[in-house]
C-alpha cells in the first residue's frame, strides 16, 4: 500500500493536488532541462503518487529543475510540477537525506546569504565565495572577464535601506525555523 | 390516347447551360401523347408550379413531365402542384436531365440534348402508361407493447401511457426492476438505486394505463407496423389481462394471450459476462475473484455485506481489472462496455467510504469517461479517496495463501507490479440478453455479430430497428449507462407516439401486385422478398402481398417465373416501351 503520508505532504508544501495528473505526458514534453533528468517531471509526480519518498530525496532531478514553472503553465490539471520538485528539494534538505547535488545546496545557501545580509544579489561575492567552497576556482574566467570588461559586473555590492524587511522575510520562511507541516 | 404536358427546366444555367432546351421542347412536341411542351427558368419556383396549374386546366392534361432535376429533390413538390389542379399525382414524373445529364455530360452539349430528348421521351411513355393510384391506409391499433420491465421497459412504458394510450410491459422475471434492482448505488449521485427505482416500479404498477405481465414471455409476433399480433405465455394464473383479444388457452401452468398492439418496444437489456471465460483471472474458480454486479451486492447495505467470499474477512486490498473481457477480440468481446470505468470509480469510492482503512487500486487501459460530470467523477475519486489507478491490463491471477495476487503492469512508470490482494473485482462486460437473437427472429429485426439489436441507421435511426413499428430502448442495442437508457426509452417513446399519432397509417400504393391467373403459388417471392410482405393464400394457393410491408423493391417481380408479380407504375409493358425511346 503506497504511504499516502507523503503524497499529503508533498501536497502541502508544494500546494498541489497531485492526485489529479492524468500523465499526459504535457509537463514532460515541454521542460528545458528534461534531457539532464533521469526521470522527468511526469515520472516525478508517479513516484510521489505511488509513495516512492527514498527515491525522490535522492534523486538528481529535484536539483536539475531550474524552476521556470513552464510544466505548470502548460498542466491541464494545473499541478504546477515545479514547485512539487521544491517540496521534494527542501523534504531533502530538513530530513538530511543523502542529497545527490550537494554543489546545488551550496550555491542555494551563498546566494540567501548574500541577499540575507545586503537585500541584493553581489555576482562578485557570489561568484568568489562560490569558488572558494567549491575550490572549482578557474571555470567560466573568460566569460566573467568579458562581462566584467563590459560593466556588467560591479565589484561593490549595493545595500538596500530597509534591511529589516529582508530579515523578517528571512525569519518567516526559513525552513529550519518554520513548522513544516507533515500532513496526515 | 393520353394528353400530357411536358416542362423543360432550366434550372438556371444548370441544365440550359450544357442542354439547348428549346431543341428539347420541339423534340418533345413530336411525341402523339404530348399536347403540350415549354421551357422554363425553375419549374420549382412558385410561377414554374403555377405554370402547370393553369397549362392542366387549358389543356386538359391528364399526365405530366417535369424534365428538370432528381426526383428525389422535387418529385413531391411537382407531383402536389399536379393534384392540386385536379390530377392524379401518379400521373406526373420528373425526367431528370440535370444529375444524369447536364451535370455530367457540360462538355459534350450536342450528346447531352438529344440524351434529354431521351430521357424526357422516355418518361412521356411511362406516364402515359401510368394507373391514377390513391395512397393506402390502414388501421393503427393505439396500444403499444413493451418487451422487458426494467428501467428502460419502464421508462418507455410510462412515457406512452403518460400520453394517453394503453400499453403492455412484459416481463421474464417474477418482478420488474431489471438489473438496476442488483445496483447498490448510482455514479454521479450516490443516491441508492433501488430507493429511485421503487419509486418508478409503484409508478408502472399503479398506472391506469400499464398492463404489467410478469413471468411472462413474448412467443410470437406475427403482423405489421400498426397491426401486429403479439402471443404472450404467462405463468402465473393469477394474471388476467382484460386487453387482451384472444380468450386464453390455460394449462396448468400457463396462460397464453394474443394481443392486438401498434408497436412493439424491445428492452431486453443485459446479462452477465461469464466468469468462466476468464481462466487467466482465476474467473469462477478463485471465490475471492467477483464480478462487479457481486461486489454492488456487497456494497448494499451499508457495506455490512463487505466479505470476502472465501473466509468472510473484510477486504482491505481490492483490486479493480478494467476491461476484463471486453475489448479483447481474441479471448472476449471486441467492443467497449462503455459503463466499467464509471462504475469502478463509484465502487471504489464506495468501498472506501465503507472501509476507510481500505485501499483501493484500479487497473486500466483508458479511462473512458466520457458524459456529463463524469471525468470530474472519476477525478473525485483519485484524490478523495486515494484509488490507485494503475495503467496496465492484468496479465495474471491467482491463489497463495490468503491472498489473490494479481500481475499486472504500471505503463505510465514502466514496471511491472504485483499486488497482493484480499479481494479482486473484475469489470467484465455487459453482453446481450441471450434469448436476443432468438427473439429478433420472431420479431423479423436483425441483431448484430455480438448478439445485441442492431438499429435502422448507425446515426441517424437509433432507437428504430428495420423493420417498422418496432422500436429499441437500452442495452438491448448496446451497453450503455442508466441516463442513456432512460433517453433511449423515451425516444423510443416517442416514436411510438408519433405512430399513434395518427388514427390511420398512409402508405405509398407504388407495391407489388399479384395477377391471379398466372400465378403458380411456386413461393418463389416469399422466398425473395426481403421485408416479410409476401406470403402464400392458405385456401388460394395465391401469392398475397401485405401493402403495408411491401416497398415496391421489385425484388418478387425478378424472382417471379410467370410474370404474376408486378409493382404498380412500373409494369413490364411500361419498362419495354421506355427502353424503346432509349435505345
Amino acid at each position: 500500500m503506497p504511504d499516502f503520508n507523503f503524497i499529503d505532504q508533498v501536497n502541502t508544501l508544494s500546494e498541489q493536488t497531485i492526485e489529479l495528473c492524468y500523465h499526459c505526458h504535457k509537463c514532460t514534453a515541454g521542460c528545458p532541462v528534461v534531457d539532464q533528468m533521469e526521470y522527468g517531471p511526469d515520472r516525478i509526480l508517479r513516484m510521489v503518487q505511488f509513495g516512492e519518498k527514498e527515491k525522490l530525496l535522492k534523486s538528481d532531478d529535484i536539483w536539475v529543475c531550474v524552476g521556470c514553472e513552464t510544466c505548470g503553465a502548460r498542466c491541464p490539471n494545473e499541478i504546477n510540477a515545479s514547485r512539487v520538485l521544491g517540496a521534494l528539494r527542501e523534504i531533502a534538505y530538513l530530513e538530511n537525506a543523502a542529497i545527490a547535488e550537494p554543489g546545488a545546496v551550496k550555491f542555494h545557501r551563498i546566494f540567501l546569504s548574500l541577499v540575507q545580509r545586503t537585500g541584493r544579489m553581489h555576482e562578485v561575492s557570489l561568484l568568489a565565495l562560490h569558488k572558494l567552497w567549491t575550490l572549482n576556482l578557474f571555470s567560466d574566467l573568460p566569460a566573467g572577464a568579458r562581462l566584467f570588461m563590459m560593466g556588467k559586473v560591479p565589484l561593490m555590492p549595493s545595500i538596500i535601506k530597509r534591511r529589516s524587511e529582508v530579515k523578517r522575510i528571512f525569519d518567516a520562511t526559513d525552513p529550519k525555523k518554520k513548522q513544516v507541516s507533515h500532513g496526515d | 390516347m393520353s394528353r400530357i404536358g411536358v416542362f423543360i427546366c432550366h434550372c438556371g444555367i444548370n441544365i440550359a447551360g450544357t442542354v439547348d432546351v428549346t431543341a428539347v421542347v420541339e423534340q418533345v412536341r413530336k411525341h402523339p401523347d404530348v399536347v403540350f411542351a415549354a421551357d422554363y427558368k425553375y419549374m420549382c419556383s412558385d410561377p414554374g408550379q403555377e405554370l402547370i396549374k393553369k397549362t392542366i386546366a387549358e389543356y386538359q392534361l391528364d399526365g405530366v413531365v417535369v424534365a428538370a432535376c432528381s426526383p428525389a429533390m422535387h418529385e413531391t413538390t411537382f407531383r402536389r402542384a399536379v393534384a392540386s389542379a385536379g390530377v392524379n399525382s401518379f400521373r406526373c414524373e420528373c425526367a431528370n436531365i440535370r444529375e444524369q445529364v447536364s451535370w455530367v455530360h457540360q462538355d459534350h452539349k450536342e450528346e447531352a440534348t438529344i440524351k434529354a430528348v431521351a430521357i424526357s421521351r422516355s418518361i412521356i411513355e411511362k406516364v402515359s402508361r401510368n394507373e391514377t393510384l390513391e395512397p393506402i391506409t390502414a388501421a393503427v391499433t393505439h396500444r403499444a407493447l413493451v418487451i422487458g420491465g426494467g428501467i428502460a421497459g419502464m421508462q418507455a412504458a410510462l412515457d406512452v401511457a403518460n400520453a394517453g394510450f394503453p400499453v403492455i410491459l412484459v416481463e421474464r422475471q417474477p418482478q420488474l426492476g431489471g438489473k438496476m434492482a442488483q445496483l447498490s448505488g448510482t455514479y454521479l449521485n450516490f443516491i441508492a438505486a433501488p430507493g429511485m427505482l421503487l419509486k418508478i416500479i409503484h409508478k408502472v404498477n399503479t398506472h391506469p394505463n400499464i398492463q404489467v405481465l410478469t413471468n411472462a414471455e413474448v412467443k410470437n409476433v406475427e403482423g405489421y407496423v400498426g397491426n401486429f399480433q403479439v402471443r404472450v405465455d404467462v405463468k402465473n394464473l393469477d394474471q388476467n389481462p382484460a386487453s387482451a383479444e384472444q380468450e386464453a388457452i390455460q394449462t396448468p401452468s400457463m396462460v397464453e394471450f394474443t394481443f392486438e398492439v401498434g408497436a412493439l418496444i424491445v428492452a431486453t437489456g443485459w446479462e452477465r459476462y461469464s466468469q468462466a471465460l476468464l481462466p487467466e483471472y482465476g474467473g469462477g474458480e478463485i471465490p475471492d475473484v467477483i464480478d462487479g454486479l457481486a461486489f454492488e451486492q456487497m456494497l448494499a447495505d451499508g457495506g455490512r455485506r463487505i466479505r470476502r467470499p472465501s473466509d468472510g474477512k473484510v477486504p482491505n486490498e481490492v483490486v479493480f481489472v478494467q476491461c476484463a473481457g471486453s475489448r479483447d477480440p481474441e479471448r472476449g468481446v471486441p467492443y467497449c462496455s462503455k459503463v466499467c470505468c464509471m462504475y469502478v470509480a463509484k465502487q471504489a469510492m464506495m468501498y472506501k467510504e465503507r472501509v476507510p482503512g481500505g485501499q483501493p487500486y484500479i487497473f486500466y487501459i483508458d479511462i473512458r469517461s466520457a458524459g456529463k460530470g463524469y471525468d470530474e467523477y472519476v477525478q473525485r475519486a483519485m484524490t478523495d479517496c486515494h484509488a490507485i489507478y494503475l495503467r496496465g491490463k492484468v496479465s495474471k491471477i491467482f491463489r497463495d495463501g490468503g491472498k489473490v495476487i494479481v500481475w499486472g503492469a504500471d505503463t505510465l512508470s514502466g514496471r511491472s507490479l504485483e499486488i497482493a490482494a484480499d479481494l479482486v473485482v473484475l469489470a467484465t462486460p455487459m453482453t446481450p440478453d441471450p434469448g436476443a437473437v432468438d427473439l429478433g427472429q420472431r420479431l423479423h429485426a436483425s441483431t448484430d455479430a455480438n448478439g445485441f439489436f442492431t438499429e435502422a441507421h448507425v446515426k441517424l435511426r437509433p432507437v428504430e430497428t428495420l423493420t417498422a413499428g418496432i422500436f429499441l430502448a437500452g442495452a438491448a442495442q448496446g451497453p450503455k449507462d442508466i441516463p442513456e437508457t432512460v433517453a433511449q426509452a423515451s425516444a423510443a417513446a416517442a416514436k411510438t407516439l408519433q405512430l399513434f399519432s395518427h388514427e390511420k397509417m398512409t402508405v405509398s400504393p407504388l407495391v407489388a401486385t399479384v395477377t391471379a391467373e398466372l400465378c403458380a403459388g411456386c413461393g418463389a417471392c416469399v422466398l425473395a422478398c426481403p421485408y416479410g410482405a409476401r406470403s402464400i393464400h392458405p385456401l388460394w394457393n395465391i401469392a398475397t402481398v401485405n401493402a403495408s410491408l411491401c416497398q415496391g423493391c421489385g425484388a418478387c417481380v425478378v424472382a417471379c417465373p410467370n410474370k404474376a408479380s408486378q409493382v404498380h407504375n412500373w409494369r413490364p409493358d411500361q419498362i419495354m416501351a421506355m427502353l424503346d425511346e432509349v435505345l
